[in-house]
């Protein structure tokens, strides 16, 4: 039972990880109907600025907030200055914008060496190295304080979506871009707002996930669970996003503890079986909402 | 006509290749309902996106004696103009007052709310559904909402594509009712484009019609109504 407890809250510490970078996918996801496949190593390129910040002597949370904040003009910049000219000129076609996203994958991921080396960082443990116990089992402060930081998100993106102007003009973009213009949102500077969060909650996921030791591969794993979280949660769904986070990151822990064959080469394989049954059984996800065509 | 509201001249507008406007020329003056009438295909729709900065267009667009050719859709409304397109173009997964609030994103002053409570005066419907989404009403609904959206942000210039579209003739009848009533209340001059000329000639002051991407007719409402041609064509009487 308590060995038990302790690989839940692994998972769920984990699961905080991806969830947070599965709400980035989808804050991207809903606005656009776009796969950002860079954002990742969008999040990698933020985390070496955190890693930077804390290095010249800033306390841990500030490099944090000084990486998020890099995050959000580097995603509003992208935006501004890639995806929207090749948004336009790709005339409601998503292959050229997902190809670009493919692109700069590519070039941050090798000009993050360039720039940092390609030695891993050390990088501190948010929330420090002690633990508690709690049932027997040993559960890291590192681990409870992710998850409160993930309760906070929840809070926050909460509050921005339902509660204020700039929440609500975001919403009715994701909801239907044109009627918006016509009703006086400046669509393409929500866009561009929209891509500056969600770059800066993987900045966030980030800052969570380099205690391990930071180099340019820091988000390529968590990526792809942050992929199956958003499918598994919906797409369209942050609050998806964030259960989904939450099941792949448990599911991935346990099963590569208990089922033998799995452990720690096979990791990926009960995300990959979980995207799979999602995709076959319910397409929208979770808590998605099903496409319906209305003509 | 000097000092109108809209000026438009030599406009062209098309999609792509496609030319589908040709050297159309028409105005609308302050506190006017202005109607053009047309056939489908016959270039309303395109008309009017071009005035609101969907689409490009060649030619010259004055609103309030400034040029506003090539401006976003978003800056326009806050200049003046709200345009409500065909098939209303609610937004459907907000709410019906979510949809209120974002018509008057552009605004900055304090009365948003009281101006929300007045449509909801205007059309009772809305505020009985103030909290459902918009996509769950019907379509009279819809448009009315569309219509309230386009009222939030306080223009001076209303663009209205089709409204009776999919509406019974009761709904249609009682929606162009309203439609005089906030012209005459508010002085928002309006330009609205239909099929359905006997509704629309009933509440408007002047009228053009449109044929293939030029217009051929134009005069008082009482003129097109009695003209012969038109009322074969477009009347059906
Ligand atoms: N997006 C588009 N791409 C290419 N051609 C278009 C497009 N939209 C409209 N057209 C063409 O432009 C012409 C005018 O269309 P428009 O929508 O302006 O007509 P309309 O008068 O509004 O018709 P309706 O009463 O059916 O709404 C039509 O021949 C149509 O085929
Ligand atoms: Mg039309």
């Amino acid at each position: 039972m308590s060995e038990f407890l302790q690989f839940l809250f692994l998972g769920l510490g984990q699961g905080a990880i991806y969830a947070t970078l599965a709400v980035a996918l989808v804050i991207i996801y809903r606005a656009t109907g776009l796969l950002n496949f860079a954002q990742g190593e969008m999040a990698m390129f933020c985390t070496f600025v955190i890693w930077m910040a804390w290095d010249a002597g800033l306390p841990f949370p500030l490099a944090v907030l000084v990486g998020m904040a890099f995050g959000f003009v580097m995603g509003a910049v992208i935006q501004l200055a890639i995806i929207a000219p090749v948004t336009k000129r790709a005339h409601g076609n998503p292959l050229p914008v997902v190809m670009v996203t493919i692109g700069l994958f590519l070039a941050l991921s090798s000009l993050a060496p360039i720039i940092w080396g390609t030695d891993a960082k050390v990088f501190p443990v948010a929330f420090g190295e002690g633990s508690i116990e709690l049932f027997g089992a040993s559960i890291t402060h590192r681990v409870l304080g992710t998850l409160a930081i993930l309760g906070l998100e929840v809070v926050v993106l909460w509050l921005i979506f339902q509660r204020t102007r700039l929440g609500l003009a975001m919403r009715a973009v994701a909801s239907n871009e044109e009627s918006s213009a016509l009703a006086g949102v400046p669509v393409g500077r929500m866009l561009m707002i929209g891509w500056g969060m969600a770059a800066a909650f993987g900045a966030l996921a980030g800052g969570l996930a380099a205690y391990v030791g930071l180099t340019n591969t820091l988000m390529l794993v968590p990526l792809i669970y942050a992929f199956a979280a958003a499918t598994l949660g919906g797409f369209d769904s942050p609050g998806g996003a964030v259960v989904g986070g939450l099941v792949v990151g448990v599911v991935t822990e346990l099963s590569a503890h208990y089922i033998p064959f799995i452990g720690n080469d096979l990791k990926l394989l009960p995300a990959f079986l979980l995207i799979l049954i999602v995709l076959l059984v319910r397409p929208q996800g979770l808590f998605g909402k099903r496409q319906v065509v209305r003509v | 006509m000097n000092g109108a509201l809209l000026e438009v001249a030599n406009l062209e507008a098309g999609y792509g290749p496609v030319e589908v406007l040709r050297n159309v020329h028409f105005s609308v003056a302050s506190g006017e309902i202005v109607v053009i009438l047309g056939a489908n295909g016959a270039g309303k729709t395109t008309t009017l996106r071009a005035i609101s900065g969907m689409i490009g267009c060649r030619g010259s667009v004055v609103f309030a004696g400034q040029s506003i050719r090539g401006r976003r859709p978003d800056q326009l409304v806050a200049a003046g103009i709200a345009h409500v397109p065909q098939g209303r173009g609610t937004i459907t997964d907000l709410t019906v007052e979510e949809n209120l609030r974002i018509g008057a994103y552009c605004r900055r002053d304090g009365e948003v709310d009281a101006d929300i409570a007045r449509w909801f005066d205007v059309f009772p419907r809305l505020g009985e559904r103030a909290t459902q989404p918009a996509g769950s009403m019907s379509g009279g609904e819809q448009q009315m909402l569309a219509i309230a959206r386009a009222l939030m942000a306080r223009p001076t210039l209303l663009l209205l594509d089709e409204p009776s579209l999919g509406l019974a003739p009761l709904v249609t009848k009682e929606l162009f009712a309203q439609l005089a009533t906030v012209n005459a209340e508010t002085g928002t001059a309006v330009l609205v484009v239909e099929q359905n000329a006997n509704l629309a000639l009933a509440i408007a002051h002047r009228g053009y019609v449109l044929e293939v991407g030029e217009l051929v007719a134009s005069g008082s409402a009482e003129e097109l109504m009695t003209d012969e041609a038109i009322r074969k064509a477009y009347l059906g009487f």
